[in-house]
Formats: C-alpha cells, sequence, structure tokens
C-alpha cells in the first residue's frame, strides 16, 4: 500500500494537529496505510457476505472557505436503515458537511459517494437521492403553497398527483391557494418539508429540522424519517440539543472544529498492532 | 424521454420566473417607466429638431432598451436569492443548462413586454415614420433582444451574487454588447429610413450571427460560473 | 488500488517554489528598449506625410502587438484553468489580464498623442481604435470583477469564463465596428511601411515583448507570493507545521 510521506503530511495538516515531529508523521504513515489495507479487507469482505452498500460513505472529506477549514477530513459510513444526529458547536461544520453531503457545495479534499454514486462526478443522480431541509425554506414568496409544489414536482421529474396529499400530510391543505408571503415561519417548514417529502428521497440531510415547529411538527419530522429508514434508507440530522430527536436517533457523531470526534471505545476494534509511540 | 422531463423544467422555471414577475407588478412598471424617462430625456438632449430626431430614433431606442432591460436581469436572481431558493433549485435532479434556458426564455419575454410599451412611445416621441415597413423592424428588434439577453441572463448569475452588483452587471455586460448594438441599431436606422443602402438585411444576418455565437457561449459558460 | 489516496486533484493550489531572481530579464528588456529605439531614431528618416511624429509608432504599434499577445495569454490561462482547476493558471490569466490592460491602455494614449496631429482630431470612430477601447473596457470589467469577488474558488471560476468570452468577443467586436464605419489608412505592418522604418518597429515589437514577459513573471511571482502567504496563515491558524 502505497501512501506517500507527503499524503501523510498534509492529512496531518488538514486534520489540525499541532506541530509533529517528523517521526510522529513517519508513524502516522505507517498507521495510515495499515488502515487502508484493512479498509481493503473490509471491502472484500464485505464483497463475500454481499452486505448491503452503505447509504452515505465519506472519505476524508474536506471543505475549506478561502483561508478556513469548516470541515476537516470527516469519514463516516452509514448504513441503510441508520439515522445518525449530527451535534456540535456553532461553527463547527455541521451545516458545511450537510451541505457537501447534499452536493450544494464542492468538497476541497476527500470523496464521498451517495449509494455509490460519487458526489462531484454522479452530482446530477446524488441529486435524485437526497433530500436536504436547510435552515432557509428557500421557497417562493410570490407563489402559492400549490404552486410551489407543481414547480417542485416540475423541476424533481416526477407527476403532479401527489402534491394534495403531501399537503394534507405536512397540515396545509388549509393554506394550499395561499401565497407563501403570508405564511409564518413554522408554515414555511412544513411547506419546505412538503416539497422534501414530495422528491421521495432515499437519504435525508436535515438541518436543525425542528426549528420552528410545535410538538405536532416535530412528531411530523420524526415520522418522515422514520418512514425514510423503514424504507432502506438514511438520515443524516442536524441538531442543537441531542435530546429533540432522541426517539428516532440511532448513534449520534459530534463535529468539533470541522472535525469529527472520535470515541475512543469507537478505535478499538482494530486489529493491528499499533506503532508505538504514537500519539493517544 | 428524459429531454421530454427536460424541456418542462425549463418551462416550469419560466412560468415560475414570469408569475413572481406579475404578482410584484412594481417591478416590471417601474421598469418599463424608466424606459420611456430615458426616451424623453433623449428627446430633451436632442432638441425638438424634427429631422435630428428621426434621426437618432433607432439609437435612443435601443440604448432605452439597454438601460431599462439591464435592471430585469439582476432582479430574475435576485428572486432567488431572497429567500434562499437558488440552492434547493440548484439540488434538483436537473441539468444546468436548463436553468438556464429558463432563465434565459423568462428574460426574453420580460424584454420582448418592455419593447411593447418603450417602442410605441418611441414611435411617437421621435416622429419616427416607417419607411420598409413594420415586419422587419419586429423581427430586428426579435434579433436584437435575443442576443442582449443570452448575455445579460449570463452575466447577471455572477454580478447578481458579487458585491456592488449594480455597476458590475453594465460594467461587464455593455462592452460585450457592443457589436450586438451596432448591428440592431443599424439595421432598425436603415429600416426606418426606407432601407436606402439596403443593407438593412446585411445587418440582420450578422445579429442572427452573433445571436448564435453568444447564445451557444453563455449556455456553454454558465455550467462554469453558477455552481460556485 | 493506485487510486486510494484522491488528495486535492481538482483544486491543486500554488506553494512557494524556490524562486529564482528573474531581475536579469527586466535589465535585459531595459537594454532591449534602448536599443530598439536608438535603432529606430537613427536609422529612419522624418517620415514623408509625418516627419518625426512617425517615431510614436516605435512603440504604439508594438504595445499594441502585445497587449493582443497578453490577452491571448489570458484566453489560453482561463481554459487551461476551467480545464485544469489548478490555481496557477487563475494566476496566469490575472496576471496576463493586468499587464495586457496596461498595454492597452499605452496603445490607446499613443494612438491618441499620434492622431491629434497627424488627423487633427484625438479620437475618431475607426475599427481598430474602437474595437480596441472596448478591449480595454472589457479587461477593465474582468479586473474589476475579480477584486468584487471574495472567495478564490468563485473568482478563479468566474473571472476564467468572463476572460474567454472577453477573448472571443474581440474578433467579433472588430469585425462590426469595420463594417461600420472605415476611415483608417492600411494598417501599420512591416509590409506597408517603408524598409527604412522596418528594423525600428521590428526591434521594438521584440524589445516589448521582453518588457511583456518581464511585467508577467513579476505580476505572478507577487500573486503566487500572496497566495502562498494566504495559504501558510491558514496553516498557522490550523495549527499544523
Amino acid at each position: 500500500m502505497d501512501f506517500g510521506r507527503a499524503q501523510a503530511k498534509s492529512l496531518v495538516n488538514i486534520a489540525g494537529v499541532k506541530s509533529l515531529p517528523a517521526r510522529a508523521v513517519e508513524e502516522a504513515r505507517l498507521y495510515v496505510s495499515a488502515s487502508l489495507l484493512r479498509i481493503l479487507q473490509t471491502c472484500a469482505t464485505n464483497r463475500v457476505n454481499n452486505a448491503p452498500p452503505p447509504t452515505v460513505k465519506l472519505d476524508r472529506l474536506s471543505r475549506r472557505f478561502g483561508t478556513r477549514w469548516a470541515l476537516r477530513a470527516v469519514t463516516l459510513e452509514v448504513q441503510p436503515g441508520e439515522i445518525v444526529g449530527v451535534i456540535g458547536h456553532n461553527g463547527s461544520g455541521k451545516s458545511t458537511l450537510l451541505r457537501v453531503i447534499s452536493t450544494a457545495l464542492r468538497p476541497s479534499v476527500g470523496d464521498g459517494w451517495i449509494y455509490g454514486h460519487h458526489l462531484v462526478r454522479e452530482a446530477v443522480t446524488v441529486r435524485r437521492h437526497i433530500g436536504f431541509l436547510a435552515h432557509a425554506p428557500g421557497l417562493y414568496e410570490d407563489l402559492t403553497a400549490t404552486e410551489n409544489l407543481i414547480f417542485a414536482a416540475r423541476m424533481f421529474g416526477i407527476a403532479e398527483d401527489g402534491i394534495e396529499g403531501v399537503l394534507e400530510r405536512v397540515g396545509l391543505a388549509h393554506a394550499r391557494a395561499e401565497r407563501v408571503r403570508g405564511f409564518s415561519a413554522g408554515m414555511q417548514r412544513r411547506l419546505a418539508l412538503a416539497r422534501l417529502i414530495l422528491g421521495a428521497p432515499r437519504v435525508l440531510l436535515l438541518d436543525e429540522p425542528y426549528n420552528n415547529f410545535d410538538p405536532q411538527g416535530i412528531e411530523l419530522v420524526n415520522d418522515v424519517i422514520q418512514d425514510v429508514a423503514n424504507a432502506g434508507g438514511s438520515a443524516l440530522v442536524v441538531l442543537h440539543d441531542q435530546r429533540q430527536g432522541e426517539r428516532v436517533l440511532d448513534r449520534v457523531i459530534e463535529l468539533n472544529r470541522g472535525a469529527l470526534v472520535v470515541n475512543p471505545a469507537d478505535v478499538q476494534p482494530l486489529t493491528f498492532a499499533t506503532p508505538s509511540g504514537l500519539p493517544a | 424521454m428524459a429531454f421530454a422531463h427536460d424541456m418542462r423544467r425549463v418551462r416550469a422555471i419560466v412560468w415560475k420566473d414570469l408569475a413572481s414577475e406579475r404578482r410584484s407588478k412594481a417591478g416590471f412598471n417601474a421598469v418599463a417607466f424608466l424606459g420611456v424617462l430615458i426616451l424623453l430625456l433623449f428627446g430633451f438632449a436632442l432638441g425638438p429638431d424634427t429631422e435630428a430626431l428621426r434621426d437618432a430614433a433607432a439609437g435612443a431606442l435601443w440604448l432605452a432598451i439597454l438601460f431599462a432591460g439591464v435592471l430585469a436581469f439582476n432582479r430574475s436572481y435576485q428572486l432567488e436569492l431572497d429567500g434562499a431558493a437558488l440552492e434547493p433549485l440548484l439540488l434538483y435532479p436537473a441539468p444546468r443548462w436548463t436553468i438556464f434556458a429558463g432563465k434565459f426564455v423568462a428574460n426574453l419575454l420580460f424584454v420582448l413586454l418592455l419593447e411593447l410599451i418603450i417602442v410605441p412611445v418611441a414611435i411617437v416621441l421621435f416622429q419616427v415614420k416607417s419607411g420598409a415597413g413594420w415586419l422587419p423592424a419586429i423581427g430586428v428588434n426579435l434579433l436584437g433582444s435575443v442576443g442582449f439577453v443570452a448575455l445579460g441572463t449570463f452575466y447577471a448569475s455572477m454580478a447578481s451574487r458579487s458585491r456592488a452588483r449594480e455597476v458590475l452587471l453594465p460594467l461587464l455586460l455593455f462592452p460585450m454588447l457592443v457589436p450586438v448594438l451596432l448591428a440592431a441599431t443599424e439595421a432598425s436606422s436603415s429600416l426606418l429610413a426606407g432601407n436606402p443602402m439596403r443593407d438593412a438585411g446585411a445587418w440582420a444576418q450578422l445579429l442572427a450571427v452573433f445571436d448564435v455565437i453568444f447564445l451557444v457561449a453563455s449556455f456553454l459558460a454558465f455550467d462554469h460560473v453558477i455552481e460556485v | 488500488m493506485s487510486t486510494a489516496i484522491p488528495i486535492d486533484t481538482r483544486r491543486k493550489t500554488v506553494t512557494t517554489a524556490p524562486a529564482q531572481s528573474i531581475e536579469w530579464l527586466g535589465i535585459v528588456a531595459l537594454l532591449a528598449v534602448m536599443t530598439a529605439q536608438v535603432l529606430g531614431v537613427l536609422n529612419s528618416p522624418p517620415d514623408r506625410d509625418m516627419g518625426h511624429l512617425q517615431k510614436i509608432m516605435y512603440v504604439h504599434v508594438p504595445a499594441a502587438w502585445n497587449a493582443f499577445i497578453a490577452f491571448f495569454a489570458v484566453a489560453i490561462a482561463s481554459l487551461l484553468y476551467l480545464w485544469k482547476g489548478e490555481e496557477r493558471y487563475d494566476l496566469v490569466a490575472a496576471s496576463a489580464a493586468e499587464v495586457g490592460t496596461l498595454f492597452t491602455g499605452l496603445t490607446l494614449a499613443l494612438g491618441s498623442i499620434w492622431g491629434r496631429p497627424t488627423w487633427g482630431v484625438w479620437w475618431t470612430w475607426d475599427p481598430r481604435l474602437t474595437s480596441t477601447a472596448v478591449l480595454f473596457i472589457v479587461f477593465v470589467g474582468y479586473l474589476a470583477l475579480r477584486s468584487f469577488v471574495e472567495d478564490s474558488d468563485r473568482r478563479a471560476q468566474w473571472s476564467a469564463a468572463v476572460g474567454l468570452l472577453g477573448a472571443l468577443n474581440v474578433p467579433i467586436v472588430y469585425m462590426s465596428v469595420k463594417w461600420w464605419r472605415t476611415l483608417h489608412q492600411m494598417q501599420s505592418s512591416p509590409s506597408t511601411v517603408d524598409p527604412e522604418f522596418v528594423v525600428g518597429l521590428r526591434t521594438n515589437g521584440v524589445a516589448i515583448l521582453l518588457v511583456l514577459i518581464y511585467f508577467i513573471t513579476k505580476r505572478y511571482r507577487a500573486a503566487r507570493m500572496e497566495r502562498a502567504a494566504e495559504h501558510l496563515a491558514e496553516r498557522v491558524a490550523l495549527g499544523g507545521a
């Protein structure tokens, strides 16, 4: 496995480790080479076992804005049916992570796949699978609720007969002919959710989905997530507060300054010999 | 099949842009009024001499269309930026060209509607007599508008998302428009003068060539600028 | 499994390379310009119609040639950037655009100074004059765009597209203005001027090309250093080595 010093160094830089001695870089190189070998073995085993491929696979996904790294080498796999919470302080890169996976932003370094489709090279296919709920509802204020969904259906390339049902489901049937300009923040969120449901996504990317929702709204969001997971899809849910999504989350990952906070318990299963003297 | 879906997407964007524009009437009315105002100011600047007015009519008309129309292009992206709707728009599983095509057609219809108001006003104010019939004049207007809107739609996609967008769009767009403006003005004015040199047709052909070049170029370049 | 480490293939960023001094090129360029003037002024008699005024041509015409070379470089570098996505092509395009704009401005100013006594006007709407002016404005717009966009990826991507379209526009503008009005004298190229002037024009052409290369290289080096400083600041901010 060829993993050069330069790459090891640049990874160390991206990971944001304070000045490392050359010896440590060298050991990191050996360590990563060994990890790669293990990943290869896992791939081979998976192929034999016919395990379902991960819905989301990220490989050292990183994004920089000008001179600031908002996301550093995030490596992650999400399995079918899994619902993953993403927590972290303000500015820890949670929203950037979702936006890069949604293909709204290109990764600066690293790769990612949705159902095996590459985020950059197969962006249009990826967009068929994902449903992204951003902070801003992203609606057209001069169109009515129904018209917004008609536009979405045409852009998705699907039939328009599901619109009524979706409006019923998010509880906006009574306001279907009203312009979005007059909607409250909660109603706008519901309409954005309706658009997301309409696209029938298999991977949900939800950025603080519980904001502006009343308790019924929160139940609605949870139901939507649960439905996608039951159908074999996955969800990444950015949260302020872990308790909000307690009912549905399978596990929670934490971001700190753009990097995944690694839980020591997750590292243990590695079976190969770790080079000595590696900083813990 | 895929192409039918894409055409449906283009129509959806056109319909959405025009519906939003129609419902906030203020925008179109203000832009059309600005066009009329520019014509009026040209009239004052050129003086009351009928001959001088008639000679300058084609140039004044095209400048009024340019200055009024340029306001429309930034508006068309403002619509997306206001509610942060650009990101969802880019995340639909649609090829990028459908977005450019939709915006282009919507802007073209907007500008043609604008001309429907400005052109009659120009005819009245500048006491224009149709020398070679109105049909060729309408054709030239159509050709000129296509080139103008193709470049405008492309440059506004960048200018509307930068600092100082009000200045940047005309600064980028107007120099690029020189060929279109020249050909359109020359064709129009020789038509209005009864086509004495018989060169309106040549200018119109040249204009059509420019239209094709700029349409293709902006279509191709749009892919590279809309995502970042 | 050679593709195991796809490290940043798309957006390759510049690094500090050990910069060799290129001041010698500046000195050579300066000497060349001086030699060319001496050759030009000493070897050519006063022009039949224009007298010594004609000497302006020795800088005016080569400056115009070289401005076109610079804008050609902008187009090529922009194309390469869109194709490969490497930052250095963006920096080359920016440097060439700056120098090209400067040379175009020089061409216009000298042409105007020459036109006043020759034609009796500072400005005429002839095809080459007008299209040069349009070219000047197009690239002023290009530089304005660069200064109005903060994000470096976005700036590079946008200005590459604008630079390409601007370059594409040059022949189109020229053709349309030529149709529109023609009253210029024949093109001042070595084939239409007397042999005595050819030496001056050609040596000046080469000398000013050297100046162009020197300027672009200098500007490119400065841009690289700025960018490398940014990367360094970034690494320090991230706490890396």
